[in-house]
């Protein structure tokens, strides 16, 4: 059932928006008011989000650390992975977001026989990687439908990714990467048992929809053939906002939309947050410096504080009185 | 404080990205390139027809084209019998640009709006001056 209504619930949403515009023809709706609520829905939500981490409090210095600290001149530091420094950090912080350096490192425990071990265990980090580096191509890629001219870089970007040059139109490398990718991700939660054991449905949605965004985006350039000039007309409606109507686009093509609208619209609220949140992340975006700066949370209230000196002050005449030694004398 | 400066960046650079296309498409009237059918060759024929129904022809032009390279070339094929029963060459050179002698305007409008490199001129057609009809 975890498994089983998610993916029934992308079916659904596919078949809304494809019995929309094939029966209903409701075009204008999938195609331009959808997309600009969608598309404000997402950037809103997005910087809420974004805003909310930026005013939470940070109490402790929690960096995590995974290497040896800085200490004594002559104990190597690891730099990058117990980084004491701003430039350290940022280091750190890009190999994260641009190769997912923590999920390189994951181990996995393992009983063979009578003995215990840890190894290590890469295909994770794989699979995280060819998905998302695809899915950064990808995104890239699609702006020749929302720019005009189209800079050039974008026409690098398609040549190095139809590089093969299989089959016509021309096979993206990206295309084939991303559903093994997805596919992978997917059967590593419903295969290892432990995996499947903490999977929500929460977990597989967003897989099944991008599934469902990749596979109906494939059909649409290899499969069904969408006329890509009258796709660019409404795309660049969209970003010119002077709205073309969309008349006559195969219905599949609004099934991709609206997915991608299901997505964006999902993003700030859910899991994929992780985008950002990796950037707002106190165990990595700090510096493991508590031994030479001191941290100060920003919850600290100004607390009212009577010293001893004041309290001298205050009383230091009736204590001389009786005797008492002072610390002013 | 450092980390509101840059959670406040960090947003910005966000909508910044995310409005950009808009700003750059901003204003401008873009739709899609009209086909110059104008030429000489077409405006002699008696009955304006493409191989093939206009529709295929827009979304499929690439895989026919592909088909009839693997045919002529591998199977030595020339003949291509179109889905209204009639019978043409297989040849770009003196089938398509007989009547398109214009590609640099009727291929090459739509290939650069919809930016879709065509390597067909690497083989076909090409002369000092750009692309001609008959190669």
């Amino acid at each position: 059932m975890r498994i089983l209504a998610p993916f029934l619930l992308v079916v659904a949403l596919a078949l809304i928006a494809w019995a929309s515009t094939a029966f209903l023809h409701l075009g204008t709706l999938f195609g331009v008011i959808v997309p600009y609520a969608a598309f404000a829905l997402f950037v809103v939500g997005f910087a809420i989000r974004v805003m909310r981490w930026g005013a939470s409090a940070v109490p402790f210095c929690i960096t995590t650390t995974c290497g040896q600290q800085k200490s004594l001149p002559w104990v190597r530091q690891a730099k990058l992975d117990n980084p004491s420094s701003y430039a350290g950090v940022v280091g750190r912080m890009l190999l994260e977001v641009l190769f997912f350096r923590s999920l390189f490192r994951n181990s996995k425990a393992e009983k063979r026989d009578d003995r215990f071990g840890y190894g290590s265990a890469k295909w994770l980090w794989l699979g995280a990687l060819a998905f998302h580096w695809s899915m950064l191509i990808i995104v890239v890629r699609h702006f020749r439908l929302f720019l005009d001219p189209v800079p050039e870089f974008i026409g690098v970007i398609e040549g190095a990714d139809s590089v093969l040059q299989i089959g016509i139109p021309l096979l993206y490398l990206t295309d084939v990467v991303i559903v093994g990718a997805l596919t992978f991700l997917f059967l590593r939660r419903v295969v290892l048992p432990r995996i499947r054991f903490v999977s929500l449905s929460i977990d597989y949605f967003p897989l099944f929809l991008l599934l469902g965004i990749a596979l109906s985006g494939i059909a649409l350039r290899y499969g069904v053939r969408v006329d890509v000039t009258g796709v660019k007309e409404v795309a660049m409606g969209l970003v010119s906002f002077s709205p073309v109507a969309p008349e006559g686009i195969e219905p599949l093509l609004f099934v991709h939309l609206f997915l991608v609208c299901v997505l964006i619209v999902y993003f700030p609220w859910g899991k994929l947050m992780h985008a950002p949140g990796v950037f707002f992340s106190p165990t990595r975006n700090l510096a493991n410096n508590s031994r030479m700066v001191r941290h100060v949370n920003p919850w600290n209230y100004d607390v009212k504080v009577h010293t001893y000196a004041e309290y001298e002050q205050d009383f230091g005449e009736k204590m001389r009185k009786v005797g008492l030694p002072l610390d002013s004398e | 404080m450092a980390r509101r400066k840059l959670t406040l960046i960090f947003i910005g650079v966000f909508c910044l990205i995310m409005v950009a296309p808009f700003i750059l498409g901003a204003g401008k009237a873009h739709s899609a390139p009209e086909l110059d059918l104008n030429t000489p060759e077409i405006a002699a024929l008696d009955v304006k027809e493409c191989i093939e129904p206009v529709e295929y022809m827009r979304s499929s032009h690439m895989t026919l084209l592909d088909e009839w390279r693997n045919d002529v070339v591998r199977e030595g094929k020339t003949d291509y019998v179109s889905s209204s029963g009639q019978v043409y060459e297989m040849s770009l050179d003196d089938t398509c640009l007989s009547c398109h002698s214009n590609p640099d305007a009727f291929c090459e409008s739509c290939h650069a709006y919809s930016n879709v490199e065509l390597y067909c001129w690497e083989c076909h057609g090409l002369t000092d001056d750009g692309v001609v009809g008959k190669g």
